[in-house]
């Protein structure tokens, strides 16, 4: 079996600030393969972004990625490169693509020009050909008129414009991964849409991985082949996109789902997940998502729960696995208890 | 019962050039968009960004005065009345903003934020106030004992429960509700839609919501306006809208729309290009340059499609789509090509969703 293109293990990356150590990623193991769509799902605060950045440690201080973490990409731990040979992952075999494509991108210098720099910088051309290297990616990637465009700067484009020329730059060193960090959170549907098909449309050509990561479970559903759940800083539930949908074991991810309304759905009202996300500085001992789970019992106060085996492929972190007749009798959340305010 | 009735709403922002301040143009941010709400139904306002639905939803409460149209509440012209007039009005009509964080006062505790209108309109004062702050906490389910608390203490969804809080202390009829749930996760957002409709239900609301996620429109309105640059090109029950809907742009807005189930793979139609800029907007049909309409022609450049009845209580805006009160000598003399009984079939999105998901 060939390895995994990127695999993370046990990544703990830690924050610390005035008000305690916010333990934002708290013990994540995933992988991606190669030529594979993987989604990262979760709310604010779960510590999906911080994983993505710590991928090309791009966590600065008070912020650290803690010893015995690994991060191995194509037989190097990343982890452990020094700074130059960083640089040379960055950007040449990893590339990310931001979610705020106005910030992503410099003001001052016209498209062309900040992608032209990737080109000269990672792959030593001239001037005139990273020019018409530039050219060429803005055309790969769907902008009509590469040729003037590329003269123009980030203001004179429309929001999905600016997204493509971050992709386009993202995919001038034909990159093995691009991570993506809620790529089309800040466009319209009607153009996330078209930014959706265009990334497919990518690794479909030109066989790249992308780690998604969203908290959008509909982008999920149409783009990813498998789907990790984040929750309070750890993995709680990773499946195919089809098991996780048909057969959602853990009751956070079966929350989100419920919470979500269908276009096409009929519910009278929306399931809820009471209460809110505890801070990263006082993750509660044992179950992080206890006090707002219908099915916790005292097991899940004392004991912190493992990734159970459920199925082939699919995992999840919950005490439900081992007593799985506990599903039968839901109750009300500690959370959303008398006395204790909703979120 | 009409309780707001909007008509020819029109808000054109000047474009100003130069150290004079020439005008040199305007935006035309709103352009002539009539709608009524029902007292205690959810009319809801979608579209992209740019498409002028918050313009609208402001300039409905004159907090942007509008440039033209008129505002009928309740049997008052909104549009007409004089400053204490309308203070005294906006008791019946509130608004509750998108951004839970920079709508609320950072220097107020959340008791003083929403007790304020209750001083400003004379409700309720000492004891009174702090009773009626403690019970309007308790409705949005925020604890009493919070109120001594500033904003920066609470999360998202608890501020946007301070908001709503604040727009009943003065017990209205009418709130527009400004993107009310999209700064928030989802499952907060569920948390907030379900006490948004609680409260229409316990006390007979009306809602004008204004919002660009589709599925939780769906969820929560009673009929939908589509906006586009600046025009309502489609009004419909929520169940026709997005069971069959008319216009090319709300079948595409729809089909856009990612399916939280892997098992769904819909037609997704792709539109090309971007919105185009509201200081000039295209000529005709605001939407033809983009358009996949079957029968699209030149006239659909010339002719400005009214806003026609084209199925019982189902609006649209397209002269291709029959029937139509624009002639087809009006637009053969407009340079049309294609009679208007070569039109699109309405599409069944939410069909073709149930086909694929009971295999």
């Amino acid at each position: 079996m060939t390895p995994p293109l990127l695999e993370i293990d046990n990544l703990h990356t830690f924050f610390y600030t005035d008000n305690g150590v916010a333990r934002s990623v708290d013990g994540v193991s995933l992988h991606v393969d190669a030529g594979e769509t993987v989604g990262v799902v979760g709310e604010s605060g779960c510590g999906k972004s911080v994983t993505a950045l710590s991928i090309l440690r791009l966590i600065r201080p008070p912020g650290r990625i803690e010893a015995g973490s690994a991060i191995r990409f194509e037989g190097k731990d990343l982890l452990t490169l020094d700074d130059k040979a960083i640089r040379q992952v960055r950007g040449n075999r990893i590339a990310m693509v931001f979610q705020e494509p106005m910030t992503a991108l410099n003001p001052v210098f016209t498209v062309g020009d900040q992608i032209a720099e990737v080109a000269r910088i990672h792959a030593g051309m001239s001037k005139r050909d990273a020019m018409a290297k530039a050219i060429e990616m803005l055309r790969l990637v769907g902008i009509p008129a590469p040729e003037q465009r590329a003269y123009e700067y980030p203001h004179q484009l429309s929001g999905g414009m600016r997204q493509r020329v971050v992709i386009a730059m993202a995919l001038v060193m034909n990159p093995a991964l691009v991570i993506a960090d809620e790529p089309t959170t800040a466009l319209d549907v009607t153009i996330q849409a078209q930014i959706l098909e265009l990334l497919a449309d990518l690794t479909r050509r030109l066989g790249t991985s992308i780690l998604l990561i969203t908290h959008d479970l509909g982008v999920v559903a149409e783009n990813c082949s498998r789907v990790v759940v984040m929750y309070a800083g750890e993995v709680v539930e990773e499946a195919t996109t089809p098991d996780l949908f048909a057969h959602p074991h853990h009751p956070y991810t079966e929350g989100l789902l419920g919470a979500m309304p269908k276009v096409g759905g009929t519910a009278e009202r929306l399931a809820t997940i009471p209460g809110t996300v505890p801070p990263p500085t006082v993750w509660p001992a044992g179950c992080r998502f206890r006090e707002r789970c219908a099915y916790a019992w005292d097991r899940c106060a004392t004991e912190h729960p493992p990734l159970y085996q459920i199925a082939e492929g699919h995992v999840s972190r919950c005490h439900l696995a081992a007593e799985p007749e506990r599903r039968a009798h839901p109750h009300q959340p500690i959370a959303a208890q008398p006395g204790v305010t909703a979120a | 019962m009409t309780l707001l009735s909007v008509r020819d709403l029109t808000k054109h922002f000047p474009i100003k050039r130069g150290i004079f301040g020439q005008v040199s143009g305007q935006v035309r941010a709103v352009d002539g968009v009539s709608f009524d709400v029902a007292a205690g139904e959810t009319l809801a306002l979608v579209g992209e960004s740019g498409c002028g639905k918050s313009t609208t939803g402001r300039a409905v409460l004159r907090l942007i005065e509008p440039t033209s149209g008129s505002v009928q509440f309740d049997g008052n012209d909104v549009l007409s009345l004089g400053a204490g007039d309308l203070r005294r009005l906006r008791r019946k009509m509130q608004i509750v903003f998108q951004d839970p964080f920079s709508s609320l006062n950072p220097r107020m505790s959340i008791g003083a934020i929403v007790r304020e209108g209750l001083t400003i309109h004379g409700l309720a004062e000492g004891a009174a106030a702090d009773a009626r702050v403690n019970q309007l906490l308790e409705e949005v389910g925020l604890r009493p004992e919070y109120a001594s608390r500033s904003p920066h203490e609470f999360s998202g969804g608890q501020r946007q429960r301070v908001g709503i809080a604040r727009a009943l202390s003065v017990e209205p009829t009418f709130i527009v509700c400004d993107e009310p749930v999209s700064a928030l996760d989802v499952s907060v957002q569920a948390q907030v839609v379900n006490l948004l409709q609680d409260l229409q239900r316990d006390r007979g609301l009306a809602y004008l919501f204004i919002a660009h996620d589709l599925s939780v429109v769906e969820h929560i309105a009673n009929r939908v306006a589509v906006m586009y640059l600046g025009h309502i090109v489609e009004l419909a029950a929520v169940d026709d809208l997005y069971g069959t809907p008319i216009m090319p742009y709300t079948q595409a807005l729809l089909s856009a729309v990612p399916a939280p189930d892997p098992g769904v793979k819909r037609e997704r139609i792709l539109l090309a290009g971007d919105v185009p800029s509201p200081a000039n907007p295209p000529s005709g049909c605001v939407f033809h340059p983009r358009c996949q309409h079957p029968a699209r022609d030149a006239a659909c450049a010339t002719i400005v499609p009214p806003l026609e009845e084209k199925a019982p209580g189902h609006w649209a805006a397209c002269i291709k789509q029959p029937p139509t009160t624009v002639s087809w000598e009006a637009q053969k003399e407009a340079g049309g090509t294609n009679p208007p009984d070569f039109f699109l079939p309405r599409a069944a999105l939410h069909r073709s969703v149930d086909a694929t998901t009971a295999h």
